[in-house]
């Protein structure tokens, strides 16, 4: 049975003249790993800390596992977990001291020990926080986020400076935390990591939720387009636009390009072989999240605003 | 990677606060004595001046007619010296201490778990308060076996301008927590907060030979107020009232600036 954990509506927050959040409405299924995508100062980051009651919404209303946090901050801080960005520990700290420190400040925490081991850390747990990688670190922030045994967790910029080998075990980290009932909010501006992770996706952008679906629902709202190209003999562009699935051609010296919806790639290759035309070099493209993203907030302002956090 | 069964361990009694709490605590004890720095600032640095001051220059150990016949190892050096490694923890080890913690989101961190960030604030405090208890322990113990320093006569009226002096510059010292912009600043600020303060309360020139005008300073400032209420319990008198009305004047004025002005982010 699916059930709503977290609901959030017309959430609305300033910071002085400010406005951060300015109509923002979704809500979580219990279970599912829910991204949260927009470019930098969308709001991301202010809605997830007005939802796990670390900030006060100025406006709306929610309610997570039942709870508001404007009245249960108490009860939600036992059930939310969070990894927070740009947030670390005292150098000095030990990787097993800090999960186990942690581990003291809830009701019903997990068992420290058997959470280090789960996130790969074991054999850290006498490291000093300054030492350990950027990925363990973070590996180190999700057992913290996961110690309260919490319903919820909420990851912001989980792999902001990762490298892509530490990225990748991050996110099969994420997959196991799924995998054991915890629901988690994912925040993010990696486009790939959203694609990969996440269940849904709310596209968040100047302060309002601009699209929610799953990854693909997204993609599939922007482009059904498929995009080929190679190599083949000149005769070929005649039995191209023949084919119904093919929408456009165009070929300069020997090199094509053919767009077409979704069985195209099977059309071409098989029309291009009952004539015994090879082709070489052949490529397919498709839209990405990436182009769904861009497609539903407009173009860059100015800087890149993929790359940077806040 | 193995999928243990992190299912809720036994529940806690109540009380679990508690023992966060002390968890917490705990680990800044440990922390603090893995920074060598801060215990050679607050201890071995005043109590190591005592002694090379008090036995290299001359007269410090003669009876002084300008004091009333008191040398000045009996209770100024020892009093200054408890003021200095007061003031280091003050002035510099806590604004360092939080500094850091605010920009590395520490206390952000702590704030979205049912313990608050308040008792790492208490837990600090604690430490640096177990350190200055520590440093007076062991000025007056090592300044009198080496130095025959004397022990303060009248120990009662000592604790109480300890405590009222401790608290006040503790106090004072959030302010300055509150303010730095960072932790590589915090250091620098404190010194400079601190070192004045020193001189009103006579680290370079003692209150008995200060122009009438500027021990009436001294009277008003935290650091002349504290020196001279330990050093009248020290010869065995009272504290004076002005002095102790001084240091909970200051502690209540910055406690309120402290809480207006501090940034948990």
């Amino acid at each position: 049975m699916v059930m709503e954990i977290i609901e959030v509506t017309g959430l609305r927050k300033r910071y002085g003249t400010q406005v951060a959040v300015e109509d923002v409405s979704f809500s979580v299924r219990e279970g599912e790993i829910f991204g949260i995508v927009g470019r930098n100062g969308a709001g991301k980051t202010t809605t997830v800390e007005c939802v796990s009651g670390m900030r006060t919404a100025d406006g709306g209303a929610i309610t997570i596992t039942g709870l508001d946090p404007r009245k249960d901050r108490e009860r939600i801080r036992e059930r939310v977990g969070v990894q927070l960005q740009d947030c670390t520990l005292p150098d000095k700290m030990k990787a097993g001291e800090a999960l186990e420190l942690y581990a003291s400040f809830y009701e019903r925490p997990a068992d420290w020990r058997a959470l280090l081991e789960e996130v790969g850390l074991g054999p850290k747990r006498d490291t000093p926080f300054a030492k350990l990688s950027g990925g363990q670190r973070q590996r180190l922030s999700i057992a913290l986020a996961l110690v309260g045994s919490p319903r919820v967790a909420i990851l912001d910029e989980l792999t902001t400076g990762l490298d892509p080998q530490a990225r990748r075990d991050t996110w099969e980290l994420v997959e196991l935390v799924k995998a054991r009932g915890v629901t988690i909010v994912l925040v993010t501006h990696f486009m790939e990591e959203a694609e990969r992770l996440c269940d849904r996706v709310a596209v968040i952008h100047r302060g309002r939720v601009a699209a929610i679906d799953s990854p693909a629902g997204l993609v599939a709202r922007v482009d059904d387009e498929q995009r080929l190209t190679f190599r083949a003999a000149p005769e070929a562009d005649g039995v191209l636009r023949s084919l119904p699935e093919v929408r456009t051609v165009t070929h300069e010296a020997g090199h094509f390009t053919v767009t077409g919806t979704d069985g195209v790639l099977l059309a071409v290759v098989t029309a291009l072989a009952a004539r015994r035309i090879t082709p070489l070099g052949l490529r397919t493209e498709q839209a990405t999240l990436d182009d769904a993203f861009l497609a539903l907030t407009g173009p860059p302002a100015g800087d890149a605003p993929l790359e940077h956090t806040r | 990677m193995t999928t243990t069964d992190t299912s809720p361990a036994t529940p806690r009694v109540a009380g679990g606060r508690w023992a966060g709490t002390r968890k917490l605590t705990l680990m800044e004890f440990k922390l603090y004595l893995r920074e060598p720095a801060a215990l050679f600032f607050t201890i071995l640095l005043p109590v190591g001046l005592l002694l090379i001051l008090g036995s290299a220059i001359p007269g410090f150990q003669e009876p002084d007619p300008a004091r009333g016949g008191e040398r000045v190892v009996d209770s100024h050096l020892p009093a200054m010296m408890i003021l200095l490694s007061v003031g280091t923890s003050a002035f510099s080890a806590i604004p360092a201490a939080l500094a850091t913690y605010r920009e590395r989101g520490i206390l952000r961190r702590l704030s979205a778990t049912p313990l608050s960030p308040v008792r790492l604030l208490a837990a600090q405090l604690l430490v640096n308060l177990t350190t200055a208890v520590v440093a007076v322990v062991v000025t007056i113990g090592l300044g009198n076996l080496v130095l025959g320093t004397r022990v303060p006569e009248r120990p009662v009226w000592f604790a109480v301008a300890f405590t009222l002096g401790v608290c006040a510059l503790f106090v004072l010292g959030l302010c300055v927590a509150a303010v730095v912009p960072n932790s590589r600043v915090a250091g620098g600020i404190g010194a400079a907060v601190l070192f004045p303060l020193l001189f009103f309360a006579g680290m370079w020139l003692p209150r008995e030979l200060m122009p009438e005008a500027l021990r009436t300073v001294s009277d008003f400032t935290p650091t002349g107020a504290f020196g001279q209420a330990m050093r009248d319990a020290w010869l065995g008198g009272t504290p004076q009232v002005l002095h102790l009305a001084v240091l909970v004047a200051w502690t209540a004025v910055a406690a309120l600036v402290a809480a207006r002005l501090f940034r948990w982010e």
